[in-house]
C-alpha cells in the first residue's frame, strides 16, 4: 500500500495523461465517426462504398496494429509530431468506425412509421430529419456511444505500450522498480481505470433504461 | 428504417444529379488513393541524406519469395490462433460460471459476483495480462490466455444472464413444476435457450477476443505481430512496411472470416427466434461491455 501512496504524484500525472488521451481521441473519434456515418447513409454511392470499406477494415484491425503503425511506421515516413499525437491519431482512427456504427444503427433504429408520418403531414426532408428522426436517434445512440467511450478508456492503455506516458506505462515502470509491491501498484492502476469506466457504465445503464421505458 | 422513406422517389433530374455526385466523389476518392500510393511509392531522402527506396520497390518485397519467411509467419499466426482458441473455450466456461453466480438465489453469492464482474469489465485487458504475468509469473502465453478468458468470460456471462432473463418465466416454472431441481432446470431448460438467443453476441465477442490476442504482443508473446517484428529485426528495417502489411492482411483475413460467420449465425437465429438481436457483428473497440439488455447488441 505504501508503494501506491509514495508514488501518488506519478499515478495522478499518469491519470492525467490517460484522461488527455481519452478526451482528445474521444472528440476526434466522435467527429470522424459522425462524418463516416453520414457518408454511410448518404445517397451518393461512392461515398457509401468508401465508408463501408473504411469501417470494415478498421473494425477488423487489432488496436495493437493500428497503434504500432502510428508509433513506428509513420515516423519512418518522416511524419513525426511526437508519440502523444501519434497515439491520439491511432486511437481516433481505430474508434471512429465504432462511433459510426453506433450512430448509424441509432438512425436505423427509429421506427419507419415515424418518418412516414412526418412525410405524410408534408414535412420536407430537412425537417423530417431534424425534427422527427434525429431527436429520437440521438437518444438511442447515447448508450452505445458511452459504451464506445468506455472501451476507448480501456484502449488508451495500449498507447502506454507505445511510448506514451499514461496509467499503464506508469504502472509497468513502477511495478518493475518495486518488485515487492507489484500487486498494490497494479491494483492502484486498475482503480484509476475503474474510476472512469464504472461511472460511465452506470450512466449508460440509466439512460438505456429511460429510453427503454419511453419506447 | 430504410432511408428511401426520407425523401421522394428521385425523378430523372435528381437521379442524374446523384449519379453525377457519385461519379465526382468516386473520382476524388480515386485521386486521393492514387496520391497516397504514389507518395508511398516515391523515394525519400532522410535527414542524414540516405535515399530510401519507395514502398513498392521490389527490394522491399524480395524476401517473400522465400518459403521460410512464410513458414515463420504461419507459425506466428498459429500462435495467435492457439491463444485465441484456448482463451475462447475458457471464456465460455467462465461465462457460464459467472452467469450462474450472477443469477444465484442467495444474495451472498450474487452480490460479490456482480462486483467481480464490474471489476473485470472495467479494466483494460492489457493491465490484466501484465498482472497475471508479473504476479503469477505464468509465462506470456498463459498470461494472455488467462486475461483474455477472464475478461471475455465476464462479458459473455453478462450476455448469458441477459439471455436467461429475457426468457418467459413460464419456462423455469414448467421445469420446476415437473419436479426438476432448480439447477437442472437452469441447465437443461433455460440455458440452451439463452445460449441460442445470445449466440450472435457471443460470437461477436469471440471476434473481439481474436483481435485482442494481439495485445499479447506487448507482454512479449510471439504471436503474429511479434513474429513480423522479429522478422523485420532479422532481415533489416527495409522490410518493416512489407511485414506490417502482410501481418495486417493476415489479421484482416482471420477476423473477416470470423465476422462473416457471426453475421450468418445472427441472421439464422434472428429468423428463427423473434428479431431480438439487431446487428451482433458490430464488434467494438477491443472488447467493452456487452450490456445485452433486451436483445440490443452493444457495439463492443
Amino acid at each position: 500500500m505504501d508503494a501506491v501512496i509514495d508514488n501518488l504524484p506519478t499515478f495522478l500525472s499518469a491519470f492525467g495523461g490517460t484522461l488527455q488521451l481519452l478526451a482528445l481521441s474521444g472528440i476526434g473519434a466522435l467527429v470522424l465517426g459522425v462524418i463516416i456515418a453520414a457518408m454511410r447513409i448518404s445517397p451518393v454511392a461512392s461515398l457509401r462504398a468508401f465508408a463501408t470499406v473504411y469501417t470494415e477494415v478498421l473494425r477488423n484491425t487489432p488496436l495493437t496494429l493500428a497503434l504500432f503503425f502510428c508509433a513506428t511506421l509513420l515516423p519512418y515516413l518522416q511524419f513525426n509530431p511526437g508519440y502523444f499525437p501519434l497515439a491520439v491519431i491511432g486511437l481516433t482512427a481505430y474508434t471512429s468506425p465504432f462511433v459510426a456504427e453506433a450512430v448509424r444503427s441509432g438512425i436505423n433504429g427509429v421506427p419507419i412509421g415515424q418518418a412516414e408520418a412526418a412525410r405524410s403531414i408534408g414535412l420536407p426532408f430537412g425537417q423530417v430529419l431534424l425534427v422527427i428522426v434525429l431527436p429520437q436517434a440521438v437518444r438511442m445512440v447515447i448508450p452505445p456511444l458511452i459504451n464506445v467511450l468506455i472501451a476507448l478508456t480501456k484502449n488508451t492503455s495500449v498507447a502506454g505500450a507505445f511510448f506514451v506516458f499514461e496509467l499503464f506505462a506508469a504502472g509497468r515502470t513502477l511495478a518493475n522498480a518495486r518488485g515487492d509491491a507489484v500487486i498494490p501498484i497494479l491494483l492502484g492502476v486498475a482503480f484509476f481505470y475503474l474510476l472512469v469506466t464504472v461511472p460511465l457504465g452506470l450512466i449508460a445503464g440509466r439512460i438505456e433504461k429511460k429510453v427503454a421505458v419511453l419506447r | 428504417m430504410t432511408i428511401s422513406v426520407l425523401y421522394d422517389a428521385p425523378g430523372p433530374v435528381a437521379r442524374r444529379r446523384s449519379a453525377m455526385t457519385s461519379v465526382v466523389g468516386a473520382v476524388i476518392l480515386i485521386a486521393l488513393t492514387a496520391w497516397l500510393i504514389s507518395t508511398l511509392a516515391a523515394e525519400r531522402t532522410t535527414a542524414a541524406g540516405a535515399v530510401l527506396p519507395g514502398l513498392f520497390d521490389s527490394s522491399r518485397w524480395d524476401i517473400f519469395a522465400d518459403p521460410v519467411v512464410w513458414q515463420s509467419l504461419g507459425r506466428g499466426a498459429l500462435n495467435t490462433l492457439a491463444m485465441a482458441a484456448v482463451a475462447a473455450v475458457l471464456a465460455l466456461a467462465i461465462g457460464v460460471l459467472f452467469s450462474f453466480g450472477r443469477t444465484a438465489r442467495s444474495r451472498w453469492i450474487r452480490f460479490p459476483v456482480a462486483v467481480l464482474l464490474e471489476f473485470f469489465r472495467g479494466m483494460p485487458v492489457l493491465l490484466m495480462m501484465l498482472f497475471v504475468l508479473l504476479v503469477f509469473s505464468t509465462g506470456t502465453y498463459w498470461a494472455g490466455v488467462t486475461a483474455l478468458a477472464v475478461y471475455n468470460g465476464a462479458i459473455i456471462g453478462e450476455a448469458l444472464r441477459a439471455g436467461i432473463r429475457s426468457l418467459p418465466a413460464g419456462q423455469r416454472e414448467a421445469g420446476l413444476a415437473i419436479g426438476l431441481h432448480p439447477i437442472r432446470t437452469r441447465l437443461i431448460i433455460e440455458f440452451p435457450q439463452a445460449f441460442r438467443q445470445m449466440l450472435p453476441i457471443i460470437i461477436a465477442q469471440l471476434v473481439v477476443l481474436l483481435k485482442d490476442t494481439s495485445l499479447a504482443y506487448i507482454v512479449g508473446y510471439s504471436e503474429l505481430l511479434r513474429t513480423g517484428q522479429n522478422l523485420t529485426n532479422f532481415f533489416g528495417n527495409r522490410y518493416n512496411f512489407s511485414f506490417f502489411f502482410i501481418v495486417l492482411a493476415m489479421y484482416l483475413v482471420m477476423n473477416l472470416i470470423l465476422s462473416w460467420v457471426a453475421r450468418i449465425v445472427s441472421r439464422r437465429t434472428a429468423s428463427r427466434t423473434r428479431p431480438a438481436v439487431v446487428d451482433a457483428t458490430v464488434t467494438g473497440p477491443t472488447g467493452g461491455r456487452a450490456t445485452a439488455g433486451k436483445g440490443s447488441a452493444t457495439p463492443d
